[in-house]
Parts: C-alpha cells; sequence; structure tokens
C-alpha cells in the first residue's frame, strides 16, 4: 500500500476518532497527557507499520490495542505515577476487550473530557484551548496562532492544566442536576471563545479569524447529542449557525469589509439559517431561557431581514436589555446600544454608549461610537472616534472601511 | 513589562509610502495606530525608519572597517520602523502587535526589553 494512503487512513481514524480514544483513556488514567503520549505513539506507529502491512479493518481498535500497549509499558517504566499504574492497567483491559470486535463498542467520554476542560479549576483563558487539543487532536502551535498567544506560551499552558487535571484529581464525571446548568455554562462559553477567538464584534459583523469556526460548531453539535435536554447548548448553536451563514456576504467582491446591515441577504446560507432556527426552537421548547438562547435570538431577528425586508429594531434592542442584565459585558452594552440607536436615534444610542466600562482598547466601542457622532452631524469628534477604531482594527479591509467613512465626512 | 514593537515592511508598503495615491491611507493607519497606543496610555516611544535604501552597514571584521551600503539583513521584508510599549504581558503585547497596520502583509516582531543600564 502506497505510503500516502496509509498516511490517509491514519489521518481519517484520528480525525474521526482522536477524541473519542482520548477520553476514553484519560477518563480512566486520569493522566490526560500521558494518555496523550500513548496514542501519538499509536498513531506514530500505524504510520510506520500500515504502509508495508496494509490499513487494518478497523483502524480505531487498532490505535486502541497500540495505546493500550504503551499505557503498560509507561506504567512499567514508572513514567506514569504509581497509582496510575493500576487504573491504567485496567483502562487498557476494557479498551482492548472492547475493542475485539465491534471497534464502537467503548463508551463514548467526551463529554467528561469536555467538563474537565472547563472545570473551574482550570484557568478560563486555557479552556477552549484545552478542549481544541484533547477533543480535536489539534496542535498547540494552531490554537496559539488562533487564540494570538506566543506558542511556547500556549505550550505550557497547556501542560500545566494537564498537570492540574492529574494531580488535583479532577473527576472525569458528568456534573449532577444541580451542577450542571453552571457548568455546562463555562463549557459553552469555552466553545463560543473557540469561535470567536479574534471576533470580539457584537454586532455579528466579521469574524476575521475563522480558522476554529468549523471546529466549534463541530463541538457544539456533539453537546446538543450527548445533552439533548440542554437548551442553552441548542442556543449557542443556533447563535455560531446564524454568525456563520452570514460569512459569504461578508466581503464585498472587491474584498472590502461590508457590515452587517448592509449584507445582501441573497448571499446569506438558507441552509445554515434553518438549521440555526431549529435549535433555536428546539431550545425555546425547553422553556429555560439563557444568554447563549437570547443572544441567538438576536441574531435569529438579524436573519429574519431575508424575509421581511426590514430589521425589528425594537426587538432586538429588548432582547439586548434582556441580555444586558444577565451579562453586561462591553461587548453585549456595545451591542445594546447600537440597537437603541437604531430604535431611539443616534443621541440615545451615544448615551447608552457610556455605561460601557474600559474602553480604551475596545475597536467595537470606538466604531460605534464614530458612527453615532457622524449622524448627529458632529464631525470633529466623529472622526477622532473614527481614527481611534482604525488605530485599533487588526484587519486592513475594516481600517478601509472606516477611513472611507471618516473621509465622507469632509 | 516593556516591549518593544519591531514592524517589518514589504516592499510595497515602502513603496506606497511614495506613491501620492495610496500615501494618504497608508499614512494615516500609522498615525491612528500610534494614536490608539498613546490613548491606551500603552506608548513609550517609538519612530518609524528612512527605507531600507537609505541604510549603511558597518562592520569591524579582524579589525578592518567594513562599511556597505544598504541594510543589515537580505530579506524581503524589512525593519519600517518600532513602537517601546508598556503592557502587563506578552498576550496583551501581542494583541497590540497585531492591530500594527505592518501585520497584514509583512511582521511584526515582539520583543522584551532589557532593563535600563544603570546611569554612571
Amino acid at each position: 500500500m502506497p505510503a500516502e494512503a496509509a498516511r490517509a487512513a491514519a489521518e481519517t481514524a484520528a480525525r474521526a476518532s482522536y477524541g473519542r480514544l482520548l477520553a476514553f483513556l484519560a477518563a480512566r488514567s486520569r493522566d490526560v497527557a500521558g494518555a496523550e503520549d500513548a496514542l501519538s505513539d499509536a498513531f506514530r506507529t500505524a504510520l510506520e507499520r500500515w504502509p508495508e502491512h496494509g490499513v487494518p479493518d478497523r483502524p480505531e481498535a487498532w490505535l486502541l490495542v497500540a495505546a493500550r500497549r504503551n499505557l503498560i509499558h509507561s506504567a512499567r517504566h514508572g513514567r506514569v505515577r504509581a497509582a496510575a499504574a493500576e487504573t491504567l492497567r485496567l483502562a487498557a483491559d476494557e479498551a482492548a476487550a472492547g475493542a475485539g470486535d465491534d471497534p464502537t463498542i467503548f463508551p463514548d467520554e467526551r463529554l467528561k473530557l469536555l467538563f474537565i476542560c472547563a472545570h473551574p479549576a482550570i484557568a478560563e483563558s486555557v479552556r477552549a484551548p484545552l478542549m481544541l487539543q484533547t477533543v480535536l487532536g489539534l496542535d498547540a502551535a494552531r490554537i496559539a496562532s488562533a487564540f494570538l498567544v506566543a506558542p511556547a506560551a500556549m505550550g505550557q499552558r497547556l501542560v500545566r492544566a494537564k498537570a492540574k487535571i492529574r494531580d488535583a484529581g479532577i473527576a472525569f464525571e458528568v456534573p449532577g442536576p444541580e451542577m450542571l446548568a453552571g457548568r455546562l455554562h463555562a463549557v459553552l462559553e469555552a466553545i463560543y471563545a473557540a469561535y470567536g477567538s479574534g471576533w470580539d464584534d457584537p454586532t455579528g459583523l466579521d469574524p476575521r479569524r475563522h480558522d476554529l469556526a468549523g471546529e466549534a460548531i463541530w463541538l457544539a453539535q456533539l453537546i446538543v447529542e450527548l445533552l439533548p435536554a440542554e437548551p442553552e447548548a441548542k442556543g449557542l448553536l443556533a447563535l455560531m449557525l446564524h454568525c456563520e451563514a452570514r460569512r459569504p456576504a461578508r466581503r464585498g467582491p472587491d474584498g472590502a469589509f461590508v457590515p452587517l446591515t448592509e449584507q445582501e441577504t441573497g448571499l446569506w446560507s438558507r441552509p445554515m439559517i434553518e438549521a440555526a432556527e431549529r435549535a433555536l426552537a428546539g431550545a425555546a421548547a425547553l422553556h429555560r431561557l439563557g444568554p447563549f438562547q437570547l443572544e441567538a435570538a438576536i441574531q435569529s431577528a438579524h436573519a429574519q431581514r431575508a424575509v421581511t425586508g426590514r430589521t425589528d429594531w425594537a426587538a432586538i434592542a429588548d432582547l439586548y436589555e434582556g441580555l444586558a442584565a444577565i451579562d453586561p459585558s462591553a461587548g453585549v452594552l456595545v451591542g445594546r446600544a447600537v440597537a437603541i440607536a437604531e430604535k431611539g436615534g443616534p443621541a440615545a444610542g451615544l448615551a447608552a454608549l457610556d455605561d460601557v466600562p474600559s474602553v480604551a482598547a475596545y475597536q467595537p466601542y470606538w466604531a460605534v461610537r464614530a458612527d453615532l457622532l457622524r449622524r448627529l452631524g458632529r464631525g470633529a469628534e466623529a472622526r477622532a472616534a473614527y481614527t481611534r477604531a482604525i488605530g485599533l482594527s487588526e484587519d486592513p479591509a475594516v481600517r478601509d472601511f472606516l477611513g472611507r467613512r471618516s473621509a465622507a465626512l469632509g | 513589562m516593556q516591549y518593544i514593537i519591531l514592524a517589518y515592511e514589504d516592499p510595497t508598503a515602502f513603496e506606497t509610502r511614495t506613491d501620492p495615491a495610496r500615501q494618504p491611507a497608508y499614512y494615516a493607519a500609522w498615525m491612528a495606530y500610534a494614536g490608539a497606543l498613546r490613548e491606551a496610555g500603552v506608548l513609550e516611544g517609538g519612530r518609524g525608519l528612512q527605507p531600507p535604501q537609505s541604510a549603511t552597514t558597518v562592520r569591524l571584521p579582524n579589525g578592518k572597517r567594513q562599511v556597505q551600503d544598504g541594510p543589515f539583513a537580505d530579506s524581503k521584508e524589512q525593519l519600517g520602523g518600532f513602537f517601546i510599549i508598556d503592557v502587563p504581558d506578552l498576550d496583551t503585547a501581542l494583541d497590540w502587535a497585531a492591530r500594527c497596520p505592518a501585520a497584514a502583509n509583512g511582521a511584526i516582531e515582539v520583543r522584551p526589553t532589557m532593563p535600563p543600564m544603570p546611569q554612571a
């Protein structure tokens, strides 16, 4: 078999089953790093052997057996703590037994792994990176780039987080009913952070770094499948699908930035909007409102423009009031000010902007402020705010857009 | 922590500086960036540099003077300017580096500075 095909088979197996294999091994050993090492050795061996001996019928089972061998080896050579050794041996036996005839027989422990990654004992900034690495097998360098963190620093943070999971004995379990909502919120926030890595735009204008968007949506879908009775998971999925549906409309044919309110609705993805609406309706049927459902409802209201040709800003302003009461973050408050301006005029919007805290380096605040001052005819102040927004922009297309608006002030 | 933001620009950027059509937007972006650094209270200093062909490189191999026209490094991207900023950590410094106008088509190198030399 050619090396290319073997490599492709190994990579397909990796994408499809990495998270399941890792979660299964780590849930038993509580040693995420040890399980990762065992698995990566197994994948390496596969790449060496498969070209010669052919790809096995069930690559996932093969990888599990190989990882099991590596875990036992590590335990024997003291590279795994003594206390963990016995657990590992049991895990490996269990894995091998399960993998014997049917590779899919071993239980799916990914939900436990997701809850571990977003555990309160794990620093908030490392939760999303940890999920992407453990459940999806992304490498630290790619994660670091998406989160705009130095690769070495990201590597260290991930190592520290895994040591904490092992040393603190954080339990691999799905929290009980009384804890579930709060703990799930942390999981969903981390997934949303992955989706929006680099995207700090509350009005849903433009995700600049969309590398991880697909991965984040995949994780949300996984949670919706595993926890079908949780409305906030469906809310998050709906929110991200609505944002994702607009991707083709976010740039003009010449690459110019197009704000949400000026987007060609015909370019929005109908299937994605429909999927988002289905998820949101499913969430609503569970009758427990939460912040992600509110955010999704705001995006759903924007999506209505494709049908009605207009935006119901009064409804959006109401939704933002509800959201700001739960989560008065800068992003939400700027979005609320935009809705108030559209509903009640730019002066009202400008007054609402004053509620936004710590704005010195927050681009959306200055972009919105500039726009409201422009509409109030306060040219000099608008120009200063545009300049500030331009200086804080990362995307050259956004910089150009704001520059054109500023120049048009005359 | 003090960091230096070294802005490496591509040849097009250096050409843009003297192109009457594109020059205003180019300088406006840099002015806005420097302004945002200043307004956020993190700017300690900085300068734009004349283009690389204005550089002169001096070496003293074995005590023998060697003077060359042009910049030290023979790379596509060349140092076009720098900022010194004071921010809490590297993550924040990288946020500012990403906003630098040279980031899209050039490269930004971020380095912590050493403590100032003791005064004699």
